[in-house]
């Protein structure tokens, strides 16, 4: 997303520098300044759900290392597998297992956390910032910037966003793909602990490049789409399978259209109605009410 | 007129003595203690209602949301967003489409359900959205978007939050004359009465935007609202249904003050109470029509059809047939046959249906595909009736001690005072 709005705006400039300029200084357009003044591309994840054999390593690192509650039924155990899991307040990503049309033995194991969408509806639903997309691709939550009003659940396509309901001071709860790690480029601890490289790690765009390049050498192994790329305007979480997304529990009605744009008709509208109204009851009243004092009212 | 009373008023120390501190003081206690009989069934039942309100209140903030609410991962919001805040606040829509009509466009008739109109908004938002508190995980972060600790421009809630705001001073400066005549303010009243244009202006405006922008919370649930209740649309058409839903509530509300607070009410608008009840009916009826116009527009564009041989589209018919098509029919029945009684019946059956439609939208055809459908606990419903009795309570207080539902003797409006009036004001104050 931001490097195919970059390169756009590189060529937009160009072009545009170009025809200002007349064509006299083209070297002035090829040093425009990139849409993101850090030059920074969002990094992603790549979860290839023909490699995972369900080992559930990634939830225990995650539960390490967000120091997360221990579970009931330990991680070795796959009794878990039995029922759909969501995600909770306690446990940011989940594996759930799905059959295998192609060969039974093999179950499917599909992760679940939140998707870090490129333009996340939950940050444009935040009134207060407390949910913010960060250059480095991230979706970070500020705590202490939270009110609690949970309209970032009601907007997210994905329900990523956990709420700790039983708390008397609670909390958002969500996956925010170890931040502090992946600003310094480090990969996240899920990534980390895959023994099979089922979750990869890398700049969003290299990621799509090589599940182009996995769905194009064995068309017979995937489904040719790669969940994420554009799905709720692309997410930074990207997925690979061998079905169909919907025989997994994807959410396909999601759309493409990035969901704060949604909204913008609305806001955009704002500002003018703030201008117009005023000034067409204002007019309204001068009007209606010119009558009322050349009748003289509240004199003798 | 008014050059007279000021002069007698001059004349004379405040009858209420506020105009020193002391005064003023002792004045609010006095008023303070409860007029008329305490032990009345409404007041005893009303007061356990409040008291086990304020119990459960307690109960969530010690031990969280979770601890009285049916709220779940599934569904973040309920019945205290649902009901108290999105419905209270169209309720609360007569206040400005009433200040339009009187304000904007001169139409005096309707002053005199002015004032208890838009104390009613008054205290709709201060105790509906006010009960938002209780529904916020951290309630004391509310001034979070006030104050600049990071604003977030570009939400829709952000907008609604500071309208909430606005519009609430708005409305305390349009009923501000009402306390200065109570406190017998006058100089205080004169620039009071000043400012009321300016706010009813900024508050309609306000009012547009952020009636509207309630449905705009929901246009990023795009994919968890059913396809018959989301729409593109929907801010337009919550801004249309909240003037026929406060011209409804102004209807029901007004009958009921007039039964309650009778002794109150100048016998001259006694007469014209009929003819104000059916102005509003057709208020309310132009805007139904336009909202069932939009309706047909959107249901139409969407392609809709299949979805009506569902148990969602006989819902979704309940609610458009029920709470828009006969309202239509029975006010249109009512304002040609000048039928009083039947307007107020109408109007009770548009406010039905405008509750079903906010609680459509927000909690019932949200996550309609659910597995685990939400259902308020009885404490979500108790405390809900909690701040509807505080409301009603603080409404009484008011009413019973300043001038609402009638003009205040010592301060006639202009346009109605007549040589009798003033000179029983002359002989009322040299007599004190």
């Amino acid at each position: 997303m931001t490097i195919s709005r970059r390169n756009f705006l590189k060529i937009a400039g160009a072009a545009g520098g170009a025809l200002l300029a007349g064509g006299r200084k083209p070297a002035a357009a090829a040093t425009a300044p990139p849409a993101d003044p850090k030059g920074m591309e969002f990094y992603g994840m790549l979860i290839d759900t023909t490699k995972c054999i369900g080992c559930r390593s990634c939830e225990e690192a995650c539960n390490e290392k967000n120091r997360l509650p221990k579970p009931e039924v330990s991680f070795s155990s796959e009794t878990v597998f039995e029922k759909k899991r969501d995600t909770t307040p306690g446990a940011f990503t989940v594996l759930n297992r799905y059959p295998n049309p192609g060969d039974p033995d093999k179950p499917i194991f599909v992760r679940k956390m939140c998707m870090h969408c490129n333009q996340p509806a939950c940050a444009t639903a935040c009134l207060v910032k407390a949910l913010e997309k960060t250059p480095e691709g991230p979706v970070k939550y500020n705590k202490d910037r939270c009110m609690g009003c949970r309209y970032c659940m009601v907007s997210c396509p994905f329900d990523a966003p956990k709420y700790e309901y039983d708390s008397a001071l609670p909390y958002l709860k969500k996956c925010v793909f170890c931040f502090d790690r992946v600003k310094n480029g480090e990969q996240p601890a899920c990534v980390e602990a895959c023994p099979e490289g089922a979750s990869h790690f890398g700049k969003r765009r290299e990621l799509i490049e090589i599940a182009r390049q996995r769905i194009y050498r064995n068309p017979d192994k995937y489904y040719p789409h790669i969940y994420g790329e554009h799905e709720a305007g692309g997410t930074s979480m990207l997925f690979l399978s061998s079905v169909p997304f919907e025989k997994l529990d994807f959410r396909m009605d999601v759309g493409t259209t990035p969901y704060p744009e949604k909204t913008t008709g609305f806001l955009y509208a704002v500002p003018h109605i703030f201008i117009l109204w005023p000034t067409f009851l204002y007019g309204l009243s001068y009007l209606t009410h010119s009558n009322d004092k050349e009748t003289g009212h509240g004199e003798e | 007129m008014e050059k007279n009373s000021a002069v007698a008023i001059h004349h004379v120390k405040s009858p209420t003595g506020t105009d020193t501190l002391r005064g003023f003081l002792r004045f609010l206690l006095g008023e303070l203690k409860p007029k008329g009989k305490i032990l009345t069934p409404f007041n005893v039942v009303s007061g356990l209602i409040i008291l086990g309100g304020l119990v459960l209140i307690v109960i969530r903030f010690a031990y969280g949301l979770g601890s009285i609410t049916n709220l779940s991962q599934e569904y973040p919001w309920g019945i205290w967003i649902g009901f108290d805040v999105v419905t209270g606040v169209a309720f609360a829509g007569g206040a400005y489409t009433l200040c339009f009509v009187v304000h904007i466009l001169n139409f005096k008739k309707y002053e005199p359900i002015l004032r208890a109109t838009v104390l009613n908004g008054f205290l709709a938002y201060c105790f509906y959205a006010g009960a938002l508190l209780l529904d916020l995980g951290r309630p004391w972060n509310v001034i979070n978007p006030i104050i600049g600790n990071a604003f977030g421009y570009s939400s829709v809630l952000f907008l609604v939050a500071w309208h909430f705001l606005l519009y609430t001073l708005c409305q305390f400066v349009e009923i501000f004359p009402a306390v200065t005549e109570w406190l017998y303010w006058p100089k205080v009243r004169k620039y009071a009465k000043a400012c009321t244009t300016g706010a009813v202006i900024f508050g309609i405006t306000l009012s547009t935007l952020h009636q509207s922008g309630l449905g705009a919370l929901f246009l990023m649930a795009s994919n968890k609202i059913h396809p018959l209740w989301y729409s593109g649309n929907i801010p337009i058409l919550f801004f249309v249904s909240s003037v026929f839903a406060g011209l409804s509530m102004v209807i029901a509300e007004s009958s009921l003050s007039h039964r309650i607070f009778r002794d109150q009410i100048d016998p001259r608008h006694h007469a014209s109470f009929d003819d104000i009840l059916l102005g509003m009916a057709k208020g309310a009826l132009g805007a139904l029509f336009a909202y069932f116009f939009l309706k047909v527009i959107d249901f139409v564009h969407g392609s809709h059809w299949a979805l009506i041989d569902t148990p969602m589209g006989y819902w979704y018919l309940v609610e458009i047939i029920g709470g828009v098509v006969i309202p239509i029919v029975l006010f249109t029945i009512a304002i040609l046959g000048n039928n009083v009684r039947l307007v107020q019946i109408t109007a009770f059956i548009t406010a039905l249906g405008v509750i079903l439609n906010r609680l459509n939208v927000s909690v019932i055809a949200f996550k309609w595909y659910s597995a685990n459908r939400y259902y308020p606990s009885w404490a979500e419903v108790w405390v809900t009736a909690a701040v509807i009795c505080l409301e009603i309570w603080a409404f009484r207080w008011i009413v019973n001690r300043m001038p609402i539902m009638s003009e205040h003797p010592a301060f006639p409006e202009e346009e109605k005072a007549h040589p009798k009036e003033t000179e029983v004001l002359r002989w009322k104050v040299s007599a004190s």
